[in-house]
């Protein structure tokens, strides 16, 4: 039977991961990911959890390693962040190219210099092209759900594609909470083993994987690759709504907050949608009308679903916590503004970059983004479109 | 003592199957792909083969061709120990959980020098250090060929390559060659060895013995490159056994340990005769040989390896 226990978030990927009865773990230390992997160690010592866990000498050999298990057909969870994710790079890309259905957890971190341990999105901002689904959860609950959800959407055969489900690190990684943990039973009818698949490595029927291809097979590949994370969209849903139904907790490519006649909304992604639904109901109580969206679902995009949760909006307040340096703003707000450039109706688009490097975003600043965000309504454009929002001067 | 088994006693005791087969790509006299052919007849088809970037993955995997009649996986360049440990490790997990049949499947990285020494140097430590059961084989062209003749740790003192060139006041790669095998070896596995085609019989015992072992083996190759040691594609296997009987090139096996020549080699040949057929020595003066030479008796003696011939 399902229970309510108190957990800390690390805890909670490692017991779904546990619960999923993973074969191989393959993982290499690194704040703030350790807990997971740590937790994992003491599992498989204790005879809790009957799965190799492999000691690699670094994250390139640790999603390497995961390459190689998957290959073999079996179910492959490994965790990393920050350097950790950016040494992984080359790999993650072929984890998805070769339809490899593995599951990471993504304790976000920022990229280096200065050395900075703490969360903001832009390890995997600077991977989000790698082919992976890539989810962001907000606290222990959606960590755990979207843990066990994840296999059974990557190991569907009309997906294989491996699955990356991030949360912030520390401001989500190290919070005790309260979540409804299922058990082995119940994870066992929502998520079967993982089906061997006929073409996995067994000199039984060989194979060969990762040939060389020339130019005249690679933009087919690519386009495969490109319809396969689109499609999956389908398989999330699906996923999510069975999951919904068995267990109670329905999840949807957003989660909207006080949106219903909102024209100004706060669009992110991660734990700091807890503070931005405490500025949305400040700004409330002053009579605003302000609502917060917040996206789960960042690959593959969710396009048409959120043109149609916006169209009765004003305003949208995209706050990100990454962006690409000389480029156009924040990774979410590029690309929502990219998506709407085509409707002929269409909000006033206004991005935000902020809480880098583990800087909180109090409700303060989210209320100044919101303000902010109005005077673009009014005529008062911000250069470029966007703007840091915590910068000391 | 370990046991001395032979498994072959002559090369008609292999397979008539072939496990890597005709149709690649390969240069005309490739010590490589001969090298491989001969392993594979060995190890026979109950193994997963791991190849990193490099010559041997470009000229057996065109697709959507492909020479390898076993299972066979290409992922990047630096990581074939690390895909080897995956795929050992969820072999591994598998059958004891019941997923998969119970039954001893060989892993085996065939890699290049640059994929051994250089890049996937850290990869072939962890994977050693952790004691995957796997056979890592080092493919030695002694330089990065795949991308044109470029210097790898692996490539000998006074070699001309394209990243070591020649020119006025430079004589061509001025480090000695890494010895990788002595770096498996310190990681105390149960079996190292090197080989060369020129001894097929020497290469395909140690190739069957090292997969039977338990725990990680390594086996280091010498598989000379026509295009990059600028050589004739006929004299290939004749240049492999001159670097043996020069005693630049020993045969030997480190098991449990201890070190013994398998090729012993009473009167080592002068290494002028090796250097001499090949274009990429073309260029070193009498005192750069005697360098070399002077540098391969040390080596020899250290080994036991008999006298230089007079
Ligand atoms: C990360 C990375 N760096 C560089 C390359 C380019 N590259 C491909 S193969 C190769 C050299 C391979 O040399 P070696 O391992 O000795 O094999 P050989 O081709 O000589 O058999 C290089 C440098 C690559 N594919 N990936
Ligand atoms: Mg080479």
């Amino acid at each position: 039977m399902a229970k309510r226990i108190a957990i800390e978030c690390s805890h909670a990927i490692s017991l779904a991961a546990k619960l999923a009865n993973v074969d191989v773990v393959a993982a290499y230390p690194i704040t703030p990911q350790t807990h997971i992997v740590e937790k994992l160690s003491e599992y498989v010592a204790d005879g809790e959890l009957d799965a190799e866990y492999i000691n690699v000498e670094s994250e390139h050999s640790a999603m390497s390693a995961c390459i190689g298990a998957s290959a073999v057909g079996a179910r492959v969870f490994t965790a990393t962040a920050g350097q950790g994710l950016a040494l992984m790079h080359e790999m993650l890309f072929i984890a998805a190219g070769n339809r490899l259905p593995i599951v990471m957890a993504v304790a976000n971190r920022s990229l280096s210099p200065n050395l900075n341990i703490w969360g903001d999105q832009s390890d995997m901002m600077a991977s989000k092209d790698c082919g992976w689904i890539q989810i962001y959860a907000e606290n222990a609950q959606e960590v755990f759900d979207f843990t066990l959800q994840a296999f059974k959407i990557a190991e569907d055969e009309r997906v294989m594609l491996p699955v990356a489900i991030n949360f912030d690190g520390f401001y989500v990684t190290h919070v005790i909470e309260p979540i409804i943990a299922l058990d082995q039973e119940e994870v066992k009818k929502f998520l079967p083993p993982r089906k061997i698949p006929s073409y996995a490595l067994h000199p039984d029927h060989p194979t060969t994987w990762g040939p060389i291809g020339l130019p005249d097979v690679q933009t087919e590949l690519k386009r495969q690759l490109e319809e396969a994370l689109r499609n999956s969209k389908t398989v999330i849903k699906e996923v999510w709504k069975e999951f919904g139904d068995m267990f109670g907790r329905y999840y949807d490519f957003f989660e909207p907050y006080r949106l219903e006649d909102a024209e100004i909304a706060i669009l992110m992604m991660g734990g700091h949608c807890g503070t931005a639904r405490i500025a949305v109901d400040r700004l409330r109580e002053k009579g605003e009308k302000v609502g917060l969206i917040k996206l789960r679902l960042f690959r593959p995009f969710p396009d048409e679903e959120l043109i149609k949760l916006t169209k009765n909006l004003k305003v949208l307040a995209i706050v990100d916590k990454a962006f690409s340096p000389g480029g156009l703003g924040g990774p979410v707000f590029t690309e929502v503004k990219a998506l709407f450039y085509n409707q002929k109706i269409k909000p006033e688009i206004v991005g935000f970059i902020a809480g880098l490097g583990g800087r909180d975003i109090r409700v303060d600043e989210f209320m100044v983004a919101v303000e902010r965000a109005k005077k673009a309504l009014m005529g008062e454009k911000i250069d470029k479109g966007f703007m840091f929002l915590q910068v000391r001067e | 003592m370990a046991e001395k088994k032979v498994f072959f006693k002559s090369l008609k005791d292999l397979p008539k199957e072939d496990f890597f087969v005709q149709g690649h790509r390969a240069c005309p006299g490739c010590g490589e792909t001969i090298a491989v052919r001969l392993i594979m007849k060995a190890v026979g088809p109950n193994c997963i083969v791991i190849t990193p970037t490099g010559c041997l993955e470009v000229v057996s995997s065109p697709y959507p061709y492909t020479s390898w009649a076993v299972p066979w996986y290409h992922v990047a360049f630096e990581n074939a120990a690390a895909v080897a440990s995956g795929v050992e490790a969820g072999l591994k997990a598998l059958m004891r959980k019941g997923k998969l049949e119970k039954k001893r499947i060989h892993v085996i990285a065939i890699a290049g020098d640059g994929g051994t020494a250089d890049i996937g140097l850290q990869a072939l430590s962890g994977a050693l250090e952790r004691g995957h059961d796997f056979l890592y084989v080092c493919l030695d062209n002694e330089a990065y060929m795949n991308t044109g003749i470029q210097r790898s740790g692996s490539t000998p003192y006074g070699a001309w390559t394209t990243t070591s060139a020649v020119g006025k006041i430079m004589p061509g790669k001025l480090q000695w060659k890494k010895n990788v095998p002595a770096i498996a070896a310190a990681h105390d596995i149960p079996y190292v060895a090197t080989a060369c085609p020129a001894y097929p019989l020497d290469l395909v015992n140690k190739a069957k013995k090292a997969v039977e072992i338990d725990g990680p083996a390594y086996l280091h190759v010498l598989t000379p490159c026509v295009p990059g040691w600028r050589i004739p594609s006929n004299l290939s296997i004749k240049i492999a056994r001159l670097a043996v009987q020069t005693g630049i090139f020993p045969l030997y096996e480190v098991e449990d340990g201890r070190l013994h020549v398998t090729v012993k080699v009473p009167k080592r040949k002068h290494v002028k005769e090796y250097l001499k057929l090949q274009g990429r020595f073309a260029h070193l003066t009498d005192g750069e040989i005697e360098k070399i030479q002077k540098r391969v008796d040390m080596e020899s003696e250290k080994l036991g390896l008999g006298p230089r011939e007079t």
